[in-house]
């Protein structure tokens, strides 16, 4: 894998043995005469680490809305298992497997981190049209939720009302709350903004657990952790995508060093 | 919210012994009033049920209605139209037959104006809400300005037995604590089931619930549906005490007053709103027998309030608990 040659995305043929899961054919989204994501093509695989960096305005995080439906394509199409999933309502997402974070902390403050969680684990219900059992009393969504807490390592601050809690801890539940939910697929926006050192190096820990598990598209901006946790390395600027591959080859890149690494640290 | 710290419960259960016990020992306290303070406070716990009903929208799923009266007004009217005209109307048709005619206008409603949020579905609430008004208002078959009776109030039957008649205000009041406690234990019951936590959810962040997999639109209109209609059943009853009914039952100052028991109350708490409409209704009843000028206390009365307790009644009261239950 690490002698992949690295070709150009619009021909990008099965460069590995593992299925892919999501992908994108020439995935367009322009706001005015701004192209935010420029006809960009990309294929997820099934339990890779895939971490797409570029600087700021290089189309990323907008590139996340339309993965996850938070945002309407201008073109091109998104398939999830070969599936096209294009123009489907955000809050389908779940059922498809397709779990995300949010770059700004995005939770329930008034509710404690097991409520959280609680609440997106009631995703795996075929629906919450349920008035008349309590809530606690569904025994499998609260061990889904209390495992999903174990997992983001919560599990000692269940009963914590969540906007009490410290920011490095509210982004864990954050992450918590994508696991509750049971998905296979987790699109990650930037989970270590405005994390502090040890706070940063805990959720590496944790996200190096949950690497195994699931395919993980990972936006980040903090280099280290880039390159201590994905596997496919891919560069967007301005929009579109300037290199994509193995992480080892994308970093000895002339052009993205040129563009954007700089010399190998972090740029900005 | 989640549960109820166990001081406030007891005061609550106090509060419903209280009510409980007024027919029969509430005449030893005030003789000379009884009968009226009886009546008195029956109709206050209708309009408690009104106000929690509204809380469900306003303070556990975030909608604003203004037009929440219009769904109180049309329950009384649903009572009133299908009364027959010289003989009790059994309850058991004529409840669930209004009660299905205000969710089927909730409904209506509902999927109408739910999609708008903040001010604009505050607007479109208000309109529907004035739209309900000049509809009995104008229309000569629901008695214009003027109203209708009910000559003979609802009875409720088993097997041609005749077990309870609403006219007599012993068993009216029964049955109006009943529906109202009843109406409380529905409410909690619902909040605390999977539906209540995603409702609760929409309340505090809606695009969040959304990006966790719900469609908000759906669990909302649920939402405002069940509210609606509950308000018709409270609508319903005071159209059975009053044996009578008009448009100012639908107006939009009646849902200014029921959102105002609600705040006064403390929003999202269930039991606040209810506090809120007693406290309310005793109020504007105790300013108006004191002074022409009722109105003024009342306003200072409720700004007061706000500025002071901005969680309302209820917030209050959980403070003291908590601040109660740390000490010992």
């Amino acid at each position: 894998m690490t002698t992949m040659p690295l070709v150009p995305v619009e021909a990008a043929p099965p460069c590995d043995s593992r299925a892919c899961v999501l992908e994108t054919r020439g995935l367009t989204k322009s706001f005015g005469g701004l192209v935010a994501v420029n006809a960009v093509s990309l294929r997820f695989l099934e339990r890779q680490t895939h971490a797409i960096i570029g600087p700021n305005g290089a189309g990323k995080s907008t590139l996340v809305n339309l993965l996850t439906a938070h945002l309407p394509p201008s073109g091109g199409r998104i398939l999830c298992r070969n599936t096209d999933i294009t123009g489907l309502p955000a809050h389908r997402m779940t059922g498809l497997g397709i779990g995300r974070s949010y770059q700004k902390t995005n939770l329930f403050p008034s509710f404690t981190c097991f409520e959280n969680c609680r609440l997106a684990a009631q995703t795996r219900l075929p629906t919450s049209m349920r008035f008349f059992r309590p809530a606690a009393r569904y025994r499998e969504i609260n061990r889904h939720a209390e495992a999903a807490l174990d997992l983001c390592g919560l599990s000692a601050r269940r009963d914590r009302v969540a906007g009490t809690m410290s920011y490095g801890e509210q982004r864990q539940l954050e992450i918590g709350m994508v696991l509750a939910s049971g998905p296979e697929i987790l699109v990650l926006d930037e989970p270590l903004a405005g994390m502090g050192r040890e706070e940063s190096e805990r959720m590496v820990a944790l996200l190096r657990g949950l690497a195994p598990h699931f395919t993980i598209i990972l936006i980040e901006h903090d280099m280290d952790a880039v390159f201590s946790l994905a596997e496919v390395l891919t560069v967007m600027v301005n929009g579109t995508l300037l290199e994509t591959g193995p992480v080892e080859q994308v970093r000895a890149s002339v052009a993205v060093r040129d563009a954007y690494l700089g010399d190998g640290a972090e740029a900005y | 919210m989640t549960s109820i710290p166990r001081p406030v419960a007891m005061l609550l259960i106090a509060l419903v012994v209280l009510l409980a016990l007024f027919p029969s020992c509430g005449g030893l306290v005030f003789p000379a009033k009884h009968a009226f303070l009886m009546q008195k406070l029956a109709g206050i716990m209708i309009l408690a049920m009104m106000a929690m009903s509204l809380d469900l929208l306003v303070g556990v799923t975030g909608l604003v209605s203004l037009g929440h009266a219009a769904f109180f007004g049309l329950g009384g009217y649903a009572l009133a139209i299908l009364s027959p005209e010289y003989e009790a109307a059994n309850i058991w048709i004529v409840l669930p037959a209004a009660l299905a005619i205000v969710a089927a206008a909730a409904l209506l409603v509902g999927f109408l104006s739910i999609r708008t949020s903040g001010i604009y579905f505050i607007m479109v609430t208000l309109a529907f809400g004035q739209m309900g008004y000049y509809l009995f208002n104008d229309s000569r078959a629901a008695g214009g300005s003027d109203g209708l009776s009910i000559m003979e109030t609802p009875a409720i039957e088993i097997a041609g037995r005749t077990l309870l008649k609403l006219a007599d205000s012993d068993s009216f009041y029964y049955l109006v604590l009943a529906l109202f406690v009843g109406t409380y234990a529905l409410l909690r019951m619902v909040l605390n089931s999977p539906f209540g936590q995603v409702v609760r959810a929409i309340g505090v962040n809606e695009n969040r619930v959304r990006g966790l997999g719900f469609d908000p639109v759906r669990y909302k209109l649920a939402a405002f549906t069940l509210g609606c209609t509950l308000a018709g059943l409270a609508g319903f009853l005071a159209a059975a005490q009053y044996g009578f009914v008009n448009p100012t039952m639908l107006s939009w100052h009646h849902s200014g007053e029921a959102l105002m028991m609600v705040i006064l109350g403390g929003m999202g708490t269930l039991f606040g709103p209810a506090i809120g409409a007693f406290v309310f209704e005793l109020a504007r009843f105790g300013f108006e027998s004191t002074t022409d000028h009722w109105q003024l206390l009342m306003g200072g009365l409720v700004v007061t309030i706000v500025l002071v307790l901005p969680r309302g009644l209820a917030g209050l009261l959980l403070d003291l608990a908590r601040r109660g239950g740390k000490q010992p």
